[in-house]
């Protein structure tokens, strides 16, 4: 009796409750549009901003008018910095540094991160985590020792590696192995064991189980892993401050602070090419790979 | 079945290898092979981290020029500095609002682009995580533009709402504000994006269940989001809590530590003692007041981390 009076009071209210949920979900969705406008602006002004003054004559950034907007739009600072064999040198190095990082972290973490994931050793456990920890110490923490080892280890061999671009393929890839390794060790163990004993009762070997099995599986992984070592070794500032000094040896975010940045000559419309060149890779590259830079984004966190 | 065959493979091997040792059946043990794998691994890790982290321990306890030993004089040196104690304030105070706010902001973003149409969302996402995308040091050169002592392009809005030009790194209160602001426009997009993925992994029964007990939104978020994503919650902030008090590119671009060294944290601060100022011992005295919070939110992450492996 009293449940089916309950049934039959609610039965009306529900209806008008249906029709004020509806409407309550399209203004909330307006205003999730006007909210989500709002952030991308916030998000997207210093890009666009760079983009701006990048168009712009040294003149009309100094002149006193509406800076967000360009009355004449030039590509003379392009021009200018695409032909000066300074700015060249910096992306050169910035490239080759990348490069070679990315190669030498994939070299290293990919066979660890097969090995911590697939076969249990002594130690591979707490080595697994030590993997993961070496990855919360920042490079802040390093730089000093790193440097002064570096003198050292000059002044004993008689090899220096202070002011030379390729010290930053023996210390970035201390930023880039442990993630990647952590992020590997994930998408290897996600991998099913039936495939690798099918392979090993065909006869394979470990290292054939790696490269016909875990590596073409395993494949989204290794392209978020490539994008995160490349991102980092192309955005590094710190270890390049710190390690190279002359021209010549500097890569591209040091290079454009500390060239284009003479203090009293204006060069704004320049700085702000250089660092819209500088950020155009990575840019190009989450454009183009945007679903597997995410999944490196999240991968960290969320597997494990 | 099949671990049987595994293992009496490897196993006739190895009791061969008891006779005569060669380096052929060496490396066809599971142990060796998985060990040579992880050496690259191993020797980089603990030369280049480990051992530096030891060192720089060492290096605190020279005077400047690093022949004398001087036990904790660097230590007690800093603690009669001003400076070190304004560093001191200025790393809390910078890192605690920028990972509040970067949490905020995230959380909030990852709610309204959850709200949308599916459709749109990879757009918006797209749009949102660009600051991530783009090197800090490249960014904040275009802030630092943007905050311009006589062309920022902020204060010209401004000036069109009759609001007066804003020292945005000139004073220290301003100072202060800049580098945060930058640092939470960098850094809110991955809790963006940690959170949109958390979101999207809370099964729509649990809500459908809280509207039919009558929840209204409020009760929804505190009672079934938040819950649902307390653990990366937790994971995302002590990530960002690290990496933003060892944080160095965004102060040192836009203040360099100024005005009078009011935004210098522990790693800019670092730098300039230990580098510009030659005085490596010092400066590493410096760096090493960073470890107890890292260690702090190292220890919670792990929990975490091997909490969440027990349930798996």
């Amino acid at each position: 009796m009293t449940s089916s009076a309950v049934i039959d009071k609610s039965a009306p209210t529900r209806t008008v409750k249906l029709r004020s949920m509806s409407r309550d979900r399209t203004w909330a969705l307006r205003w999730s549009y006007f909210f989500l406008t709002l952030f991308a602006i916030f998000a997207l002004i210093p890009p666009l901003y760079m983009l701006i003054t990048s168009l712009k004559t040294s003149a009309e950034i100094s002149a006193a008018t509406n800076p967000w907007w360009v009355y004449h739009p030039t590509l003379s600072n392009y021009v200018e910095l695409l032909t000066s064999n300074q700015f060249l040198t910096f992306f050169r190095n910035s490239a080759l540094v990348s490069i070679f990082v990315v190669t030498i972290t994939m070299l290293i973490s990919v066979p660890a991160a097969f090995a911590l994931a697939r076969m249990r050793f002594w130690g591979s456990a707490t080595l697994a985590t030590g993997v993961f920890l070496t990855y919360l110490i920042p490079e802040t923490l390093l730089f000093l020792p790193l440097f002064k080892m570096f003198v050292v280890f000059g002044e004993l061999t008689g090899i220096q590696l202070i002011n030379k671009w390729y010290v930053l393929l023996i210390v970035y890839p201390t930023l880039t192995v442990p993630f990647c390794t952590w992020i590997m060790i994930g998408y290897f163990a996600s991998i099913p064991k039936e495939l690798d004993e099918a392979a090993i009762i065909d006869g394979a070997t470990w290292f054939q189980t790696l490269t016909r099995i875990f590596i073409p599986v395993a494949l989204p992984g290794l392209i978020a892993a490539t994008i995160f070592a490349f991102t980092v070794s192309w955005a590094q500032f710190l270890y390049p401050l710190v390690f190279t000094t002359s021209t010549d040896q500097l890569v591209l975010p040091v290079g454009i602070i500390t060239t284009l940045i003479k203090g009293d000559v204006f060069a704004w419309g320049q700085i702000m090419t250089g660092a819209l060149l500088g950020a155009a890779p990575p840019l190009i590259i989450y454009a183009f790979l945007m679903d597997y830079y995410i999944a490196g984004l999240t991968a960290g966190a969320t597997k494990g | 079945m099949v671990d049987v065959a595994v293992e009496r493979n490897s196993a006739a091997p190895a009791q061969k290898a008891r006779k005569r040792v060669t380096l052929r059946t060496a490396l066809k043990r599971k142990s060796t092979a998985a060990f040579l794998m992880t050496l690259p691994l191993i020797l980089l890790i603990s030369l280049l981290v480990i051992y530096p982290a030891f060192y720089s321990l060492h290096l605190a306890t020279l005077n400047k020029s690093m022949q004398r030993f001087v036990g904790l004089g660097n230590f007690q040196f800093l603690f009669t500095r001003e400076t070190f104690w304004l560093v001191v304030q200025q790393s809390c105070i910078f890192a605690i609002t920028a990972v509040i706010f970067k949490a905020l902001i995230g959380f909030i973003v990852a709610h309204f682009v959850h709200n949308i149409p599916a459709k749109g969302q990879r757009k918006w996402r797209g749009m949102l995580l660009v600051p991530w995308v783009i090197p800090p040091a490249m960014s904040t050169l275009a802030w630092l533009w943007l905050f311009d002592p006589s062309y920022s392009a902020f204060n010209y809005l401004l000036a069109g709402v009759g609001v007066d030009r804003i020292p945005w790194t000139g004073e220290t209160g301003w100072a202060r504000f800049s580098v945060i602001l930058v640092n939470i426009w960098v850094g809110a997009p991955f809790f963006m994006i940690m959170y949109l993925a958390s979101l999207k992994s809370v099964p729509d029964q649990l809500y459908e269940a809280a509207a039919i007990d009558g929840a209204n939104w409020w009760q929804r978020i505190w009672y079934v989001t938040l819950p649902m994503m307390r653990n990366i919650i937790a994971i995302t902030t002590l990530f960002s809590l690290i990496v933003t008090f060892a944080n160095f590119d965004i102060v040192r671009i836009l203040t360099a530590g100024g005005p009078l060294d009011h935004t210098h944290i522990f790693a800019t601060w670092a730098f300039r003692i230990g580098i510009e100022g030659g005085d490596i011992p010092l400066g590493a005295s410096v760096s090493l007041f960073m470890i107890p919070i890292l260690a702090i939110a190292a220890v919670f992450i792990l929990r975490d981390i091997n909490k969440r492996g027990n349930e798996a």
